[in-house]
């Protein structure tokens, strides 16, 4: 029987084998795949008990903390934002559940401590083996909070968004999306949040309007069709130009009369490209944009950032591309013309046509004028701090590149400090702001209701903040009766004017 | 060095092993439990010393490891029993105490010769068919997780197959010792107690739809009537007889049916009907629920393990993620805790345990001791194979206790009866051997 005995003891010790092998299986290969499982406990729990990083405003005002609870012999941290709805569409939320969004879900690997420097992951490696809590990494963001809660006031709950940028760094300022919510009710009244609407009827407070929210950039895309003129050399200031109260493309006539945005007679007469400008005259840009075409005006855009998502920290999902847009049954998406013959170029010049914008991307147009040319590169992120109080990174601004030559820029700053001298934006700024701006008062095909758009920066002769303001459908509501005067609270405040 | 007093060295090496062992449990729990629970260990301890001096009175010449290596994979269990709910480590001492009186009581009845237990084989067959059919008896059956397989007398739960399990081997350790030439010619009429014991296997399974022990009765039947006729053809045979019986049964019995289903696709990615819920959900949060919350434990063990005490097990409702933590699903716990390293090396112990047994088989002199000594030792290794092979997807999930480690008296008081049949038939063969 010994040989047998034998056979089965081998028999025996071969099922005992597989187990260690089927053991290694889960512990080393598959456990990459095993963590990442959304229904696995081990690590929802986990994440619960990781004292996630803080995230400041620029001035160290806390715009998301934890509190602590004990529960079963665990210390849960639960987000709290003590802010209530300052941010709440940048920061976004993170849940218990463990749903984010916003920079908490972009940054997610930093405020969980799973992505830090050498000396802060030792610490907090150590932590873990000691079963003491992990603690993430605290985010200082660009934010000022006292110019974001006055660009909210100051929207007061109609639809729309306000982008303050920094000219020379690039550094957000203020980022304020309106309808907005309370981030500490997301997890009890979510499906409430859900279902706010807005004044205008069809917004989402959830969506962060200043990144996503694509308007049609109306009249303030007269300063990507001027930078084209101008930069390219087939225009000067001066240029001069008849405005008969309306410019013919395609034989038919494209009349001034529909524009709400201009000021002054219907029909101008003789004008330069300046005037046409101050005043913003649809006739004039029709025809600049005929004579250059439409690819034209478009390669520009793409300089200032059209056509690629803006670089912020925020997850790529929650900007949007500006450019030309087509409608199908798909809904929208992102058009790239070949040829001047696709483009309505006329209508593109004055930024009707598909063409549509963020709030942000304006602002960048705005800040590129101001910067000599310079796109600044946009960030929300000034530093990253370790749970020891190691700076984990700083971000050093950066540019996006020279959209315009400096002195096409100087041409455009002087064109629109007159708009808001004796234009369009007239009446409007204390003369000690030395403000130069755009407004822009877009058709929607809604009758008389308008997006209401305001792009500045100041000071006009050594720019610090660029100001990008856009109201949706507002009824009779012009970019400088409603966005302009936004625009004022928001630089006095900055420039203590 | 005496093999007892080699015994005795072994085991004050398991009772530091476990003191630091709940040392460190209790340092990574001190907020939720008091110092005066670490006399648990002490206790253990004392408890393995009782069982040594029995041996040494009854069994002198007796392999010197056995208890030992009994005794570390009681502490390896206890601890993390401990570790999951102290107040579990109290109930499941008073059973090392019953198991250890069990153990006493046998070395000291068959302390001159065990081989008596021939005679009464067919009481052993009887007992064993009577202990794993007991669950189904009215009142006092209780059906838990889907297999009737448990019964209970007021509080005390008792899983009865555990100790049909023992009587089984002796029955047919003794029937195969004394039926082995007949069968190993293979005659077809000599086939009939293989197709009674299948038969059995298959009602089993039909009625109370316990999968696990099946499979273990089945098992053994086949390593030891493998080790008595040496025919592979019978191995072959009876080995396709359960799978085209088994896969008979489960087309009848949902729940069998359900545990293939589970191991082969546990994720699902529509949802699908869950029964007892009144909407459809995955798999993975339904039937499969236990399965996947295991591997998840294992997985996050990785190779070193969270250490004694650090695991997460309990959510913030305070109630245990994978229900059967501390019986069926203590691996899971162990593997991540104890990581890789830890699991491995307690499977090297089972190895190692294993290994002693089958070398006991060897030295026995005689067919029924021979037979016996293998019979127990492939039991120890087979449900140890169907427990942990179910927890981490190699078979399905069965329901059944890891030997020595799980939280569950049934289970102590076999495996120590497990510990004593070896010890008994070890002590024979050395005595022969030295008095030769």
């Amino acid at each position: 029987m010994n040989k047998q005995l034998r056979h089965i003891s081998v028999a025996a010790l071969v099922l005992l084998a597989v187990l260690i092998v089927s053991t290694t299986y889960w512990q080393t290969w598959a456990q990459a795949d095993l963590a990442d499982r959304k229904d696995n406990s081990v690590t929802n729990i986990l994440r619960l008990t990781i004292d996630r990083g803080k995230i400041l405003a620029a001035d160290g005002t806390v715009l998301a903390d934890n509190r602590k609870t004990h529960k079963h012999g665990l210390t849960i941290f639960t987000r709290h934002y003590p802010q209530n709805d300052l941010a709440s569409q940048v920061v976004g939320y993170a849940t218990n559940a463990g749903t984010t969004t916003g920079l908490e879900q972009s940054l997610d690997d930093y405020l969980t401590g799973a992505n830090t420097n050498l000396s802060n992951s030792i610490s907090q490696e150590l932590d873990r083996l000691g079963g003491q809590t992990v603690h993430g990494d605290d985010v200082y963001l660009t934010l000022r909070p006292a110019i974001q809660r006055l660009a909210l006031n100051e929207l007061g709950g109609r639809c729309g968004a306000v982008v303050v940028l920094d000219t020379h760094t690039g550094a957000v300022v203020a980022m304020a999306s309106s309808p907005t919510y309370n981030a500490n009710l997301i997890t009890h009244h979510y499906s409430q949040i859900a279902k706010i609407r807005g004044s205008c009827g069809d917004a989402s407070a959830l969506q962060n309007n200043a990144t996503v929210g694509l308007y049609p950039p109306g009249s303030t895309f007269k300063m990507v069709t001027a930078a084209a003129a101008l930069d390219s050399g087939a225009y000067t200031p001066s240029s001069p130009f008849n405005d008969p109260g309306y410019c013919v493309e395609y034989g038919k006539h494209v009349s001034n009369a529909g524009n709400p945005d201009q000021n002054g007679p219907e029909a101008f007469g003789n004008v330069s490209l300046e005037q046409g400008f101050e005043h913003s005259i649809n006739s004039v840009f029709c025809k600049v944009g005929m004579h250059i075409g439409g690819l034209k005006i478009l390669d520009y855009a793409k300089r200032f950032g059209f056509y690629s998502v803006p670089p912020l920290e925020t997850p790529p999902d929650e900007s949007a591309a500006s450019g030309l847009y087509k409608f199908d049954k798909h809904g929208r998406r992102l058009w790239t013309p070949t040829t001047n013959n696709e483009i309505d170029s006329g209508r593109l010049a004055f930024g009707q046509f598909n063409m549509l914008a963020t709030p942000l991307q304006m602002a960048l147009v705005g800040a590129a004028i101001a910067n000599k040319g310079v796109v600044p590169k946009p960030y929300l992120v000034q530093k990253i701090v370790g749970s020891n109080g190691t700076t984990v990174s700083k971000t050093t601004p950066q540019d996006l590149g020279q959209a315009i030559k400096p002195q096409t820029a100087a041409e455009l700053n002087q064109m629109m400090q007159l708009v808001v001298q004796g234009g369009t934006a007239a009446g409007i700024f204390p003369s000690s702001l030395r403000v130069a701006g755009k407004t822009g008062t877009a058709e929607l095909g809604l009758g008389t209701v308008y997006d209401a758009w305001f792009v500045c920066f100041a000071p006009a002769d050594n720019p610090r903040y660029a100001v990008a303001v856009v109201v949706e459908k507002q009824p009779n509501g012009f970019g400088a009766s409603i966005s302009a005067p936004i625009a004022k609270a928001i630089l006095e405040k900055l420039l203590g004017g | 060095m005496t093999l007892r007093n080699r015994e005795l060295a072994a085991l004050l090496t398991v009772g530091a092993l476990t003191a630091i062992g709940f040392a460190t449990v209790y340092i990574a729990l001190k907020s939720q439990i008091s110092g005066g629970s670490l006399g648990y260990a002490v206790f253990f301890f004392g408890l393995y010393l009782v069982a040594h001096v029995v041996a040494r009175l009854t069994v002198p010449l007796a392999d010197p490891y056995l208890l030992p290596m009994a005794a570390l994979l009681t502490a390896i269990g206890v601890t993390e029993i401990y570790r999951l709910g102290p107040s579990n480590a109290f109930r499941q001492g008073l059973w090392v105490v019953i198991g250890v009186a069990v153990f006493g009581a046998t070395l000291f009845w068959l302390r001159h010769d065990y081989r008596v237990l021939e005679r009464y084989k067919y009481v052993f067959g009887v007992t064993a068919i009577f202990l794993l059919f007991l669950p189904l008896a009215p009142g006092i059956g209780e059906t838990i997780n889907g297999s009737r397989l448990w019964i209970h007398f007021g509080g005390l739960q008792f899983q009865p197959g555990e100790l049909g399990k023992i009587a089984l081997i002796v029955f047919l350790a003794a029937y195969l010792r004394e039926k082995r030439e007949v069968l190993a010619q293979g005659r077809l009429k000599d086939w009939g107690p293989l197709l009674v014991i299948w038969g059995g296997a298959m009602l089993v399974l039909f009625a109370t739809d316990d999968l696990g022990s099946a499979l273990l009765y089945y098992g053994i039947f086949v390593a030891m009537l493998y080790v008595a006729t040496a025919r592979i053809a019978f191995v072959a045979g009876a080995i396709g007889l359960f799978l085209v019986g088994a896969f008979a049964v489960s087309q009848g019995t949902p729940h069998v049916r359900e545990r293939v289903t589970n191991w082969l696709s546990p994720w699902s990615t529509h949802p699908i009907n869950c029964p007892g819920s009144p909407v459809k959900l995955l798999r993975q949060d339904c039937q499969s629920y236990q399965q996947v919350q295991g591997l998840y434990s294992i997985g996050h063990g990785g190779f070193g393990g969270t250490g004694l005490g650090h695991g997460i097990f309990t959510g913030t409702t305070g109630r245990q993620v994978i229900p059967d933590l501390n019986t069926d699903f203590i691996y899971a716990a162990l593997a991540q805790e104890l990581g890789l390293i830890g699991v491995a090396a307690l499977l090297l112990l089972y190895m190692a345990f294993v290994l002693r047994g089958f070398r006991i088989a060897l030295s026995a002199t005689d067919g029924f001791s021979k037979l016996l000594a293998a019979g127990l030792s492939f039991s120890f290794a087979f449900q140890t194979f169907v427990i942990v092979g179910g927890i981490t997807r190699v078979i399905p999930l069965t329901g059944i206790t890891l030997p020595f480690v799980s939280y569950g008296g049934s289970s102590v008081v076999a495996n120590f009866l497990l510990v004593a049949g070896l010890l008994l038939i070890s002590n024979r063969a050395n005595r022969e051997l030295s008095g030769a």
